[in-house]
């Protein structure tokens, strides 16, 4: 096999190296910078050129080396290279080949272009691992400019009844995507510490985003009344919102597709949004590489991979440690 | 449907009652006469005739939206709601119908009669032809099951705000037995009639527990105390010759309680009595359990072995109506000395009897009678002020529950189930056990008592400690020790354990406890001697 899977994550036997290990290992290629994916404690990293600011940011001091996409890695005897996921900023699947064999661990990723990230590209493969996290019919992701949309009537219409909206995103890719979306003629765009944060490490990388101004004494709903806020979703409703005064509250998610979990996280307002494929997506993307077996991980294994067997595909489930099936787990990490 | 479906968006993204009410104000005051009256039959719960099967509807949906049809029916359990789940499968509409909210309802009832492809077509051409909030509004008016997030009393109180018209008024306006083909926005809400409906019942006064101490409501002769029955709350109404029974979730249950028939020769047309249905042994004077009750409600009629078994009383705590006045304003004082010294005359072979005073000097001998009531088949005590008129709906001041406190006992988890609709993420339904040597038996299921975030909690557990399947039951690691809560306790050959719990609800999470030390069959065994 060229890609096995144990107990410490998705190994290759001829570069002795793992892909998104979740144990201690020595060597260790990282599809992009979530937690979930890029774990601390390996002996040695290797990652995409985008992906490593925030994985430094994240992990500290951590042995790595950088690639960029499309450059092939002889590591023991096998070649290795790195392809644009469309994920965030920096993703990537993993291109794996021994003796003309070739396998593809996807890691996460969506196919539509966000703007944002380097867009996906779909690669020739014999096998291909792909995650599952949306892996069911309902899950149908509306176009970007609708979004758009969606997002800036909502700021607008707070804006004009005296409102802040406040918006409850993940902090790596979701809330630079969503900034790029946003219109800044509505009013100024105010970010929680944590989204700072990642702001910083992208821009000092060269992405370009609107100006932000960070949540510090001082800025609340009198001296920005007009303003958008993007925090982490675990500050929404929090202590930390006082300031703001009035407030209509968003999240921007895949789940929201749901009515049940929008109405368990009773926010105002929900905008479906992922940085993962919806149902449509992972099914073309599966088709463009070509690959006869299918591995799925985390998300709606049993379902997906049901379902991709009828399509003629030899497909299998292969348990990961991925931010998988926990709804809440995955809004807070992966969504 | 545009404005409906937009009221409904409206209603769905806030949880603020007051932007709730504002947006219903604003549908009431602007949408057709015919859609109003819709509204208002589908928020009070009455639907129309469901024209056709959920198993159809699953079958089109899968096909229409080129899935196998075990793909759909896996989605279902994710979304929690069928209606959502055919909205989000289906691919995005390429057309656009419009029709009205009351011209949707009538093209489906049309479909009462039809075959089945011409059903199947137009329901097709329907979800073709709406946009998804659209389509799953349309679904929900064929599957019926409405929760929009509000409640009658929310929806009553925007049409006030709508019409001008007072909200008890319209609360009782909107009471009884109509339907949006037998009246019109005019006959129902702006000009009724009262006589053009008999059976029409006064809105139930509901009363909150008691939280603060009893001796806090002042001078204990300013208040009535009386039995908090556990049978069913009704309203009987007696007028032009006719009898009504009226459940307080405004089910008529009249065919089902056969012996009031002949209390229409006994007291005056117009009469409305508020009491509580209860299975009642006559030689005893004494009523019987809840049990006894049971199979007397699940019926639409009483087979004659089961009015022997299970014969009824009215046991009544007040009066509405007589001969017919509208006494709602009366202080109760006065209604009940009129409903006593009507009832005192009746023949004691009539299924009525008056909810006695329980008399006492002062609140302590109040809290006395109050411990026993567990004993004698009651649930606590009602302490009514005797000044108080009769209002409409829950309201807080004049009437409290005073219950006993509920039976408790720890148990452990070994099951747990997904919730639906808003639930349907999260694990909520568990089945408890309790010790019997050393194994444990199951004896209960609850869903409730527990927070979002005590939930959330438990149900990460559940997906790491799952031990086994059965369909979506999953068996857990036997290690987390609830306190469950109850009402009251029977004996139940069809259960496991032998019992069977009234009103069971987690009361707390006890993560202090050790497994071994949860409760026992023999304690509940004990508990079943002593209440059952």
């Amino acid at each position: 096999m060229v890609l096995e899977f144990t107990e410490a994550g998705i190994y290759c036997p001829a570069a002795d190296a793992y892909i998104d290990p979740w144990r201690p290992v020595p060597r260790a290629l990282i599809t992009h910078g979530h937690s979930d994916h890029a774990r601390p404690g390996m002996g040695a990293y290797l990652a995409t050129e985008a992906a490593a600011p925030v994985m430094r940011h994240r992990l500290g001091d951590i042995r790595m080396e950088t690639t960029p996409y499309g450059l092939k890695h002889r590591i023991g005897d096998a070649d290795i290279s790195f392809h644009p996921a469309g994920h965030v900023p920096g993703s990537a699947q993993i291109r794996v080949e021994v003796d003309g064999e070739v396998w593809v661990a996807s890691g996460d990723y969506k196919v539509i272009d966000d703007g944002l990230s380097e867009p996906f590209e779909p690669v020739k493969c014999h096998a291909f691992i792909t995650e599952s996290t949306f892996g069911l019919p309902i899950y149908d992701w509306p176009e970007q400019e609708v979004l758009a949309r969606d997002l800036n009537g909502w700021w607008a219409t707070c804006a004009a009844e005296g409102k802040r909206a406040v918006l409850g995103v993940y902090a790596l890719g979701k809330a630079q995507r969503i900034l790029r979306l946003l219109d800044p003629a509505i009013g100024p765009i105010l970010t929680h510490g944590a989204v700072e944060a990642t702001n910083k490490v992208l821009r000092d990388q060269g992405l370009t985003l609107p100006d932000t101004v960070p949540v510090v004494d001082g800025v609340d709903a009198k001296s920005h009344p007009n303003a958008i806020v993007l925090a982490p979703p675990s500050a929404l409703g929090s202590a930390w919102m006082k300031r703001f005064g009035a407030v209509s509250t968003g999240f921007a998610s895949g789940w929201m597709r749901l009515r049940g979990v929008r109405r368990r996280r009773a926010a105002d307002r929900g905008f479906v949004v992922s940085d993962h494929a919806d149902w449509k997506g992972l099914n073309w993307a599966i088709a463009q590489t070509g690959a006869e077996r299918v591995f799925v991980t985390h998300g709606y294994t049993a379902q997906f991979s049901h379902w991709l067997s009828e399509q003629g595909y030899d497909a299998g489930i292969v348990q990961t440690e991925f931010g998988g099936e926990d709804l809440d787990e995955a809004e807070e990490t992966a969504a | 449907m545009k404005d409906f479906a937009a009221l409904f968006t409206a209603l769905d993204q806030t949880t603020k009652t007051s932007v709730k009410t504002a947006a219903l104000a604003d549908y009431f005051a602007s949408a057709p006469e015919d859609d109003k009256i819709w509204t208002i039959a589908l928020l009070s719960g009455r639907r129309p005739r469901r024209a056709i099967t959920t198993t159809k509807l699953r079958e089109w949906a899968a096909e229409h939206a080129g899935i196998p049809l075990w793909l759909f029916e896996a989605c279902y359990p994710v979304v929690g709601d069928l209606s959502e789940t055919i909205a989000l499968v289906l691919p995005e509409p390429q057309s656009r119908v419009e029709k009205s909210l009351s011209a949707w309802i009538a093209t489906l009832r049309g479909l009462d009669n039809a075959e089945d492809d011409v059903r199947k077509a137009t329901i097709l051409e329907a979800w073709d032809g709406l946009p998804p909030i659209e389509r799953f509004v349309f679904n929900k008016l064929i599957t019926g099951g409405w929760r929009m997030g509000v409640s009658q009393k929310l929806m009553t109180r925007a049409l006030a705000k709508a019409t001008g018209i007072e909200e008890a008024e319209l609360t009782h306006r909107l009471m009884g037995d109509w339907s949006p083909d037998s009246v019109s926005w005019e006959s129902l809400i702006e000009a009724p009639d009262p006589t053009a409906d008999l059976s029409r019942p006064y809105p139930f006064y509901l009363a909150y527990q008691l939280e603060q101490e009893s001796h806090e409501l002042g001078d204990v002769s300013d208040w009535l105390a009386e039995r908090k029955w556990d049978g069913i709350r009704g309203q009987l109404i007696l007028r032009g010759g006719e009898r009504y029974l009226w459940s307080r979730g405004e089910e008529l249950m009249t065919d089902r309680f056969p012996e009031f028939a002949q209390l229409i020769d006994f007291l005056p047309s117009g009469t409305v009595i508020d009491g509580e249905v209860l299975a009642y042994d006559r030689a005893a004077e004494a009523p019987l359990s809840f049990n006894k009750l049971q199979p007397r409600i699940g019926r639409k009629t009483v087979p004659k072995k089961l009015l022997t078994e299970a014969p009824c009383i009215l046991m009544a705590y007040d009066l509405l109506e007589w001969q017919g006045a509208d006494l709602r304003q009366t202080p109760l004082a006065d209604r009940r000395s009129i409903l006593e010294e009507a009832i005192a005359a009746l023949p004691p072979v009539l299924p009525l009897r008056i909810s006695p005073r329980v008399a006492a000097d002062d609140w302590d001998g109040l809290a006395q009678a109050r411990a026993i009531s567990r004993e004698i088949g009651a649930e606590g005590l009602m302490l009514k002020r005797l000044n108080a008129p009769y209002l409409a709906g829950r309201k807080k001041g004049d009437w409290w529950k005073w219950k006993v406190d509920p039976l408790t006992i720890d148990a452990v988890m070994i099951y747990a189930q997904a919730g639906s609709g808003r639930r349907a993420t999260l694990y909520t339904d568990f089945t408890f056990a309790v010790w019997n040597g050393n194994d444990l038996v199951p004896f209960t299921k609850a869903y409730s008592g527990l927070t979002d975030a005590e939930f959330r909690e438990i149900t990460a557990w559940v997906r790491k400690n799952t031990t086994d399947r059965f369909g979506p039951v999953r068996q857990v690691t036997p290690h987390h020790v609830f306190e469950i809560a109850f009402e009251g306790i029977q004996a139940s050959p069809r259960h496991k354990s032998g019992v069977a719990l009234r009103f069971p609800r987690m009361a707390r999470w006890r993560k202090d406890k050790p497994l071994q030390e949860a409760n026992t069959l023999d304690d509940l065994n004990q508990m079943l001697a002593q209440y059952g």
